[in-house]
């Protein structure tokens, strides 16, 4: 597997080195029944060889598995305490670094709307895997879909009919435009792309627990040069900023995955 | 923030469903205080506070009950509980790693995919107990953990609420040992 990965950096310039070994070992051996290789040998020598194999290979050894609302206690956290802890800022800069096919995207919108800031705010939404951002961008869901996301929305504490920020049509919804208007797309490479703004919050929910402690660290401690003093740090419900290198200015929010940068001493 | 690896000789992977909350809830208090090997249970469950289950557990026994976070260091002496809505991996330098990809035999957790990937990380120091459950998870798992040369039991499918999912691995033949409640206890504490 190391060599398989040496091969993608040499030849591509992605660098899964780092990412957790059980997980891209399980990703990789899915990959391989999938698509019918035979050996190893046989798709590490497509890789090598299949430019357009390695576009495969990046959607498919990244998870991209996510919800509109998930973890409704998070959003209620978000809805009650730090949207409102940065209103008052002429401008609100949002970043969802990992943000896959949008639906966390859509529910931060849809908070901002709520909270009558979105006119004023921009949510720089990035990705690695090409795919998902188109997908993001184009603000398409199944119709089946709506129900449990529905069902988190209230559960955030929301208020509002939820059908109202969709059109529906056929088996699929299209989020409204409206919600859309404030957020910019991109790709964008944690392992190897720098920091491009400052932020008040900068959301990295399920990314990391792909990455072991070193890459983790470099990661948050590109975070950390991103965001302003008072800003906060989102993760998922099972990753931590704890043992990290830039734990020392970090204070977490109650005992949601939010951390709030402390002045300088 | 270096850890070691991990010190621990023997990894019990107890995995369950339906029913199976029942059994442990015989299975812990039985284990020995002093007990030293570490014990990892991935239960499919409806709720996903985390918590209660957790906490059910940890005031019937002496040993340490934690709920998994992800890169925790496996310790002797330990229970650990994986969390609901993620796939639990395991690391070579037994470590947890979770995963919250497609959910597997319509679960996530799926207990296939953890046994899996202890078999990798544990080999031969590896040994998994399925428990009650209306689920076939598990059964290609076991498969797994005995290529790879560790012990897989199997509840005794009269004696658990669902005897489903102990029965698909018993019939697949990939279990070394068919025991009621009191003989996995037995067979805990003799390890
Ligand atoms: C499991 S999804 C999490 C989606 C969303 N944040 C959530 O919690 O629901 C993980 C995302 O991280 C992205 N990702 C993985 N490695 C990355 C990297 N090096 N840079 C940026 N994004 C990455 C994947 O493409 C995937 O879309």
């Amino acid at each position: 597997m190391e060599q398989l990965l040496d091969d993608v950096l040499e030849m591509y310039g992605y660098d899964f080195s780092d990412y957790t070994k059980a997980s891209m070992h399980r990703r990789i051996s899915r990959l391989m029944v999938l698509d019918r290789f035979p050996s190893f040998a046989e798709f590490r020598y497509k890789l090598r060889t299949n430019e357009d194999y390695l576009k495969r290979f990046v959607e498919e050894v990244t998870v991209n598995v996510t919800e509109m609302f998930r973890d409704p206690a998070f959003y209620a956290t978000l809805r009650e305490q730090i949207l409102p802890a940065i209103a008052s800022k002429p401008f609100i800069r949002i970043w969802h670094a990992g943000c896959s096919t949008g639906e966390e995207v859509y529910s931060t919108a849809i908070l901002l709307k709520e909270a009558n800031l979105l006119h004023k705010s921009l949510i720089y939404a990035t990705d690695i895997n090409p795919e998902v951002i188109k997908k993001a961008k184009d603000g398409i869901l199944p119709l089946g879909y709506m129900k449990d996301y529905s069902e988190n929305y209230i559960a955030s504490g929301g208020k509002e009919d939820f059908s109202k920020y969709y059109t529906a049509k056929y088996d699929r919804v299209k989020i409204n435009e409206s919600l859309l208007e404030r957020v910019i797309y991109s790709t964008h490479n944690l392992v190897s792309d720098s920091s491009f703004n400052e932020f008040q919050l900068i959301m990295c929910r399920n990314v990391l627990i792909y990455f072991n402690k070193d890459l983790q660290n470099k990661v948050l401690t590109l975070f950390d040069g991103s965001l302003e003093n008072l800003g906060y740090i989102a993760l998922g419900s099972k990753e931590t900023l704890k043992f990290s290198a830039i734990s020392g200015r970090y204070k977490q929010v109650g005992k949601d995955k939010i951390w709030k940068k402390q002045k300088e001493a | 923030m270096e850890e070691t690896k991990g010190s621990i000789a023997k990894l019990i992977l107890i995995g369950g469903s339906a029913g199976s909350l029942d059994a442990l809830l015989k299975i812990l208090p039985a284990v020995h205080p002093a007990f030293r090997q570490s014990i990892v249970i991935v239960l499919h469950r409806k709720f996903s506070n985390d918590n209660i289950l957790t906490g059910l557990l940890s005031v019937r026994t002496k040993l340490k009950v934690c709920e998994i976070e992800e890169k925790d260091i496996i310790r002797p002496g330990y229970v650990y509980i994986a969390p609901g809505d993620y796939h639990l991996l395991f690391e070579k330098d037994h470590s947890f790693s979770l995963d919250d990809s497609e959910k597997v035999n319509y679960s996530r957790p799926s207990i296939d995919v953890a046994f899996q990937s202890a078999a990798d990380a544990f080999g031969d120091s590896l040994i998994c107990i399925l428990l009650s459950g209306a689920n076939a998870d598990g059964t290609e798992g076991c498969k797994y953990v005995k290529e790879k040369g560790g012990v897989t039991v199997a509840q005794l499918p009269r004696s658990a609420e669902v005897a489903y999912m102990p029965s698909q691995a018993i019939a697949s033949k990939v279990v070394d040992y068919v025991l009621d409640i009191d003989g996995i206890i037995d067979f805990i504490n003799k390890l």
